[in-house]
C-alpha cells in the first residue's frame, strides 16, 4: 500500500517528538498566556493601565482552588474529573469577587482622584508586591501539588508508529476550558448588552458615557471577567505542572507580550497573541538537530549536524517574549489586531 | 511650617535614629549601614532624575545595577593569568570579529533600499543575515566558553583602578538605557515599564548563565575597594573611609543636580513632564530630551549600583532579586519626595535604616506570634517561618507604595515649585 510506504519513509519518531515538544507544549502554555492576556487587555482597554498583579491574581486563583480542595476533598471522585477542576468554577467566582474588591480598595480611589496613568501603574505594582508578600507569607515558598486525586494523572498515549503522542488529562481540560472561554467571551462581547457596552467604553469612553452607559457597571464587569479567567488559567497551569508562589513572576512578561502583540484592548488579539508567544517559546528552545538527523543520509558530507541546535538555550527562555515585544513595539506598535498605543 | 524648618526637623530626627543604632549595635555595624544607605542614595538620585524630573517609569533598576556591577568586576578585578595565557583570548577575538562582520553586513543590508532593492526583499535579507550572524556567533562562542571555563574558570578582570570600573559601569548602564529608551520612549509609559522589567530579567539571566564571563552562581569575590580594606585598617576605619568616598560622590552629584534643576534645561524638563503637549508646541523635542534624562539617570544608577556591589565585596548574579530591591528604591524616592534631590537622599537613608531594622523586628514579631499561638491554641508553626517572616517586608513595601501614592503623593519633602513672576 502506498500509505504504508509513505509512513515507512517518514521519520515518525522524530515528527511525533516535534509534535509533543512544540505543538502540544506550545498550545498548553499558549492557552495559559491567552487566558491571562485577555484579562490584561480588557483592563488595558477599559481602565487604560497595565495591570501588573495579573500573574499574582492567577496564582491567587490557584491557591483558592487549593483551599477549596482541602474543604471538599471528595468532589472530584463523584464526577470522575480532577477535584481541583471540579472546584474551579467556585475558585473563579471567588477570584472574580476578589478582583472587584481590589479595584474598590486600591484603584477606584486613584481613578476618582484623576491621577495620571503612570501613577495607576505604580499603584498596581504596589498591589503586586502586597499580593506576593501575602501569598508567600501564607503559603511559604515551597512547591505544592494541585493534582491530589488518588489515581495518577490519566495519560493518553496515541500510537502513531514509533513514539507515542502524549497528552495528559489536565492538558485536555486546559484545551477544553480555553475553547469554551473563548467562545463564551465572543458571544458575550458581541451579543449581550453589557458586552457591547464594554466595547463601546473601550473604543470611546466619553461617547459611551454620554450615551448613557454606566461606566461603573462596565468596570465591575471587566474585573469580574478578568478575575475569573485569571483564576481558570492559574488553576489549570498549576494542575498541569505544580503550584508555587513564583508562578506569577514567570508568566507576567509573556502575558504582557501577548496582550501587546495582539493589540491592546483586543480580546481576540490577546488570544492569538498568547498562542503566538507560547508557540514561539517552544519553537525557540526546541532542539532542531532531532529533526535534521533523519536527513543525514541525504546531506553532503561537509555539513555537520551538531548535537544541540536550538535558537535559544532553555535558560534564556525569558528572552523570547521580550524579543517579540520589542519587535512589535518597533515595527507595529498597534499590534497585529490594530489596538491603540496612545490613549 | 517652612520648608527649610521641615528639612532640618526631618534630618535631625534621622540623625537621632542613626545615633541610637550606633549606640545599640556598635560603630562597625552603624558605619556599614550608613555606607550602604549612601550607595542607595546615589541610586535614588538617579531615579529621581528619571521619575521626578522627567516622569519616566523605570522598573528595571536592578538590571541596570547588575550590568554596572558586572562591568566594575570586569574592569577592576585582578587579571586572571590562566585566561590570558591560554587559547581563550584568541577564540574570543574570533567571536568578536564574526560579530562585527555580521552586524556590519546586517546593517548594510538593512540600508539596501538605497541601491534600489524592494522593501520586502530588504527585510527578508536583513532577517536572514541577522539569523546567520546569531547562529555563527553562538556556534563559535560555545567551544570558547567551554574552553575558558575548563582552563581558567572565567575571564577575570583588567586590574584597573576601582573608580574607572565605577565610571565604566555607569557608562554601560547608560548605554543600555539609550537602547531601551530608543525603543520605548515614543510610546506610552506602561510599555516602558514592561520593557524595562524585561531587560532586567534578561540581564539577570545572562549574568547568571554566562559562566565563562561572570563565574555565574560561583560568584566573584573579593572585589577590590577604592580605599584600604578592613583587613588593613580594621572595620570601622575602612568602612568610614568608604562612607567618605560615597558621601563625596553624593555631595558632588547633589550640587550638579541642583544646578541642573534651576537651569533653563531643568525648567524645560519640568515643562515636558507637566504638560507634554504645550512643551511640544513650544518646539521642544520631547523624546530626545527624555532620552537624555533616561541616560543620565541610568548613568547615576549604574554608578551607585557599582559602589553598592563593591562595598559588599561579592558579585553574585543571583542576588539581584528584582522586585524587593527595585521597589525599595522606588519607595525611597516617592516617600522622600519625587523631584526633590534632598528628598531622595533623605528617603534613601530613612528607608534603608528602616529596611535593615525591619528584619530583626519581623523575626521577633513572628517568633512571638508563634509562641503565643502554641501556648494558647496549640498551633504548630510551619518550619520555614523565618523565610516567611521576611516576605512580610515585601508586603510592607507594596503597602507603603499604595499608601504614599494615595495619601501623600508629594512625599515627605515635597518638590519646591519655582514661581516665575
Amino acid at each position: 500500500m502506498p500509505e504504508a510506504g509513505l509512513l515507512a519513509i517518514l521519520p515518525m519518531n522524530e515528527i511525533v517528538f516535534f509534535l509533543n515538544k512544540v505543538v502540544i507544549a506550545g498550545f498548553i502554555i499558549g492557552s495559559v498566556y491567552a487566558l491571562g492576556a485577555v484579562g490584561v487587555t480588557l483592563i488595558f482597554g477599559i481602565l487604560r493601565f497595565a495591570h501588573f498583579p495579573h500573574g499574582d491574581m492567577m496564582t491567587a486563583g490557584a491557591f483558592v482552588a487549593l483551599v477549596l480542595l482541602w474543604i471538599f476533598p471528595g468532589a472530584g471522585a463523584a464526577v470522575g474529573l480532577p477535584t481541583a477542576f471540579v472546584l474551579m468554577p467556585i475558585a473563579m467566582a471567588v477570584t472574580a469577587l476578589f478582583a472587584v474588591g481590589l479595584d474598590r480598595t486600591f484603584y477606584r480611589p486613584m481613578r476618582k482622584a484623576g491621577v495620571k496613568p503612570v501613577v495607576m501603574v505604580m499603584t498596581s505594582i504596589g498591589v503586586m508586591l502586597m499580593m506576593q508578600g501575602l501569598l508567600r507569607l501564607f503559603a511559604g515558598t515551597g512547591t505544592r501539588q494541585l493534582y491530589v486525586d488518588t489515581d495518577a494523572k490519566d495519560i493518553y498515549r496515541i500510537p502513531l508508529g514509533g513514539r507515542d503522542l502524549v497528552i495528559t488529562e489536565p492538558q485536555l481540560l486546559l484545551f477544553a476550558t480555553t475553547i469554551v472561554a473563548v467562545v463564551a467571551l465572543h458571544l458575550f462581547l458581541t451579543r449581550s448588552r453589557m458586552g457591547k457596552a464594554m466595547r463601546a467604553v473601550s473604543d470611546n469612553p466619553d461617547l459611551a458615557r454620554v450615551s448613557g452607559i454606566s461606566i461603573d457597571h462596565v468596570v465591575r464587569t471587566t474585573w469580574l471577567i478578568a478575575g475569573a479567567l485569571a483564576a481558570a488559567g492559574g488553576t489549570l497551569l498549576a494542575l498541569d505542572v505544580t503550584l508555587k508562589p513564583d508562578l506569577s513572576y514567570n508568566i507576567i512578561l509573556p502575558i504582557f507580550a501577548a496582550a501587546i502583540v495582539g493589540g491592546v484592548g483586543q480580546p481576540y488579539g490577546a488570544i492569538a497573541g498568547g498562542l503566538l508567544v507560547g508557540f514561539s517559546e517552544t519553537l525557540a528552545v526546541f532542539n532542531w538537530s532531532v529533526l535534521l538527523r533523519p536527513l543525514r543520509p541525504y546531506l553532503p558530507e561537509f555539513i555537520e549536524i551538531p548535537a544541540k541546535l536550538a535558537f535559544v538555550p532553555t535558560e534564556y527562555k525569558i528572552v523570547v517574549p521580550f524579543f517579540i515585544l520589542v519587535a512589535v513595539l518597533i515595527w507595529r506598535p498597534t499590534g497585529i489586531f490594530k489596538g491603540r498605543v496612545n490613549i | 511650617m517652612s520648608p527649610s524648618l521641615r528639612e532640618a526637623g526631618l534630618f535631625a530626627g534621622l540623625a537621632l535614629l542613626v545615633a541610637g543604632i550606633f549606640a545599640w549595635l556598635g560603630a562597625a555595624y552603624g558605619v556599614r549601614m550608613l555606607a550602604e544607605a549612601a550607595c542607595y542614595a546615589i541610586i535614588a538620585l538617579g531615579l529621581t532624575i528619571q521619575w521626578g524630573y522627567a516622569g519616566l517609569f523605570n522598573v528595571g533598576l536592578m538590571g541596570f545595577v547588575a550590568i554596572a556591577a558586572f562591568t566594575t568586576v570586569l574592569v577592576s578585578f585582578p587579571v586572571n593569568d590562566a585566561f590570558w595565557q591560554g587559547d581563550g583570548p584568541v577564540m574570543l577575538g574570533q567571536v568578536a570579529l564574526t560579530l562585527v562582520i555580521g552586524v556590519a553586513v546586517t546593517i548594510l543590508l538593512s540600508r539596501s533600499t538605497r541601491i534600489g532593492l524592494p522593501k520586502g526583499l530588504r527585510t527578508a535579507l536583513t532577517l536572514v543575515a541577522a539569523a546567520i550572524t546569531y547562529l555563527a556567533v553562538q556556534g563559535q562562542l560555545d567551544p570558547a566558553a567551554t574552553l575558558i571555563e575548563r582552563e581558567a574558570g572565567f575571564v577575570g578582570g583588567l586590574g584597573l583602578p576601582v573608580w574607572m570600573g565605577w565610571v565604566a559601569g555607569g557608562l554601560v548602564a547608560g548605554l543600555l538605557g539609550w537602547a531601551m529608551g530608543r525603543i520605548t520612549l515614543g510610546l506610552r509609559a506602561d510599555y516602558m515599564a514592561i520593557a524595562t522589567l524585561g531587560i532586567a530579567e534578561i540581564v539577570k539571566a545572562f549574568l547568571k548563565n554566562a559562566d565563562w564571563l561572570t563565574r555565574g552562581t560561583l560568584t566573584v569575590s573579593p572585589l577590590p575597594w577604592p580605599v584600604p580594606t578592613p583587613q588593613e585598617l580594621g572595620f570601622v576605619a575602612s568602612r568610614s573611609a568608604y562612607l567618605a568616598v560615597t558621601a563625596v560622590m553624593i555631595v558632588v552629584l547633589y550640587v550638579l543636580l541642583e544646578r541642573a534643576w534651576h537651569s533653563p534645561w531643568g525648567r524645560m524638563m519640568r515643562a515636558i513632564r507637566d504638560n507634554e503637549v504645550s512643551a511640544a508646541a513650544m518646539g521642544k523635542d520631547i523624546n530626545r530630551r527624555r532620552l537624555e534624562m533616561f541616560i543620565v539617570g541610568n548613568f547615576i544608577i549604574g554608578l551607585g549600583g557599582a559602589a553598592l556591589i563593591t562595598f559588599t565585596t561579592i558579585f553574585d548574579p543571583s542576588s539581584f532579586a528584582p522586585l524587593n530591591h527595585t521597589f525599595l528604591i522606588w519607595v525611597m524616592v516617592i516617600l522622600g519626595g519625587a523631584g526633590n534631590n534632598l528628598g531622595a537622599i533623605f528617603g534613601a537613608l530613612l528607608v534603608y535604616v528602616i529596611w535593615i531594622m525591619s528584619e530583626p523586628v519581623a523575626v521577633f514579631l513572628f517568633t512571638t506570634a508563634e509562641q503565643w499561638g502554641e501556648s494558647l491554641f496549640g498551633w504548630e508553626a510551619p518550619s520555614d517561618l523565618y523565610t516567611r517572616a521576611l516576605q512580610m517586608r515585601v508586603f510592607v513595601i507594596g503597602l507603603t507604595i499604595t499608601l504614599v501614592l494615595r495619601f501623600a503623593p508629594k512625599g515627605l519633602l515635597p518638590e519646591k515649585v519655582v514661581k516665575y513672576d
